[in-house]
């Protein structure tokens, strides 16, 4: 498939129109901090949920960043991070044979069954 | 599977309004064009600190200086949740930022403009901010979903910086003759630029519908610019101000207000790099990489120690 898209907008100039210099990326450093996956508990009694990520050199850093970026306005009292290489993902594809199984399942659930009203609320 | 069938399954889930995350199959162009627009966007946060990070130390009182470091410090965080949603798609940190500093990557024309007085921190956060902001609703709505997520979490924050900027300028509007000369001064020079941060009219941007039909975008650049314009154009009137615009009329038929003609040279100029401010951004960005080189060294040899030391005990 070969279409370009033109915006033009805030956060899309496309490169031909741009007057872009087109030189090549020439100081990526190689010993870059790693990325984090941040999770955070927006009050307690709540789990902990995915918030977004990060690049820190190490979990101490990794968790003062999150708070700078992930809890300005209150946003959160507890927070995780995990380095992102550890998180292992199930693959969409198969997202079939993983889930198509329970779909046929009704009786997993309270409203497959038929009550008399006399038992009341059950 | 051939490809048809997975492009036929990708545009029938966009169709259907289900989110492609990040593992999902996606058509080249798709992942290319969202890489460019999101890293795009995520420069322009990062940029769009200098303009209003000229007058931090020069704010007129403690509380207006509190404000304007939380809202640069606002645009940092939108910076970093963007160039997040961008590495979900393959790219790395360090191409996007490498490709920022060597002006290979393209950043908001808006932010190549001065700011040469403190009313134009009023003027940045009613009509730039407010500008950004509708393109930012659409795109909560956004079809890639961490780009969409990364959208709702910016919309929350952004509602603040143009009601701090407007409530500036309303300050000003009601002060000295000077002051009221500056607001309407600040006003004058960034109507047009932030029109402009619509981009060309729909007419001129060819190939716009692909972006359409993906739900990258929802709105058209024209159906953006005209929601703006009608919003500001009674909004300068609380202000009691004007836009310079003497072709600026409310159109009973439409209902909408019609406006004049934008200076499409002066907008490409400024995307090719000629706007008054180019070099200096630029020189901005790469003088704090570069000062910054040695502190993101140390932290790494410190975490390598720190290891060292962990795996020795
Ligand atoms: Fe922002
Ligand atoms: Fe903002």
């Amino acid at each position: 498939m070969n279409c370009t898209i033109k915006k033009f907008y805030y956060g899309d100039i496309p490169e031909d129109n741009s007057g872009s210099s087109n030189q090549p990326a020439s100081n990526v450093s190689a010993n870059s901090w790693p990325l984090w996956e941040v999770f955070i508990r927006s009050k307690q009694g709540l789990d902990h949920k995915h918030v977004g990520s990060l690049h820190a050199a190490d979990a101490t850093m990794a968790i003062e960043n999150a708070r700078d970026v992930y809890t300005r306005r209150q946003e959160g009292v507890s927070i995780w991070v995990v380095e992102s290489k550890h998180i292992t993902a199930s693959n969409p594809d198969e997202a079939g044979e993983l889930y198509e199984p329970a779909a046929d399942k009704i009786y997993r659930h309270p409203t497959f069954y038929d009550l008399p009203d006399e038992v009341g609320h059950m | 599977m051939q490809v048809q069938d997975l492009e036929k399954i990708f545009q029938d889930k966009i169709d259907a309004e289900i989110k492609i995350e990040p593992k999902d199959w996606m058509p080249e162009a798709y992942r290319k064009t969202n890489i460019r627009q999101i890293s795009q966007h995520a420069h322009s946060e990062v940029v769009g600190m200098l303009p209003e990070g000229n007058w931090i130390s020069r704010a007129p009182s403690l509380k207006r200086k509190a404000i304007l470091i939380a809202k640069v410090q606002d645009e940092a965080g939108h910076g970093l949740y963007l160039y997040s949603a961008a590495e979900t798609l393959g790219s790395s940190r360090d191409e996007m930022i490498a490709d920022l500093l060597s002006g290979k990557a393209k950043y908001s024309s808006i932010f190549n403009y001065p700011t040469l007085t403190w009313a134009d921190m009023g003027a940045i956060g009613w009509l730039v901010d407010g500008a950004a902001i509708l393109n930012q609703v659409m795109l909560c709505r956004t079809s890639y979903g961490p780009y969409a997520r990364a959208m709702v979490r910016i919309c929350k924050e952004e509602s603040f910086h143009q009601r701090q900027g407007f409530e500036s300028l309303l300050v000003l509007s009601k002060g000295t003759t000077e002051q009221k000369a500056m607001c309407q001064d600040a006003i004058n020079r960034w109507w047009w630029p932030s029109l402009m941060m619509f981009g060309p009219k729909d007419s001129e941007s060819t190939n716009s519908d692909q972006s359409m039909k993906w739900k990258i975008k929802r709105k058209t650049n024209d159906e953006l610019r005209q929601q703006f314009v009608d919003m500001a154009a009674m909004q300068v009137k609380v202000l009691g101000m004007t836009l310079p615009d003497p072709d600026l009329k409310w159109n009973e038929e439409r209902k909408h207000y019609d406006f004049g003609e934008i200076n499409w040279e002066e907008f490409w100029n400024v995307v090719k790099g000629n706007g008054p401010c180019n070099k200096q951004r630029l020189a901005a960005r790469n003088k704090a990489h570069d000062d910054g080189a040695w502190v993101r060294e140390a932290a790494m040899a410190y975490q390598a120690k720190k290891e060292k030391k962990r795996n020795a005990a």
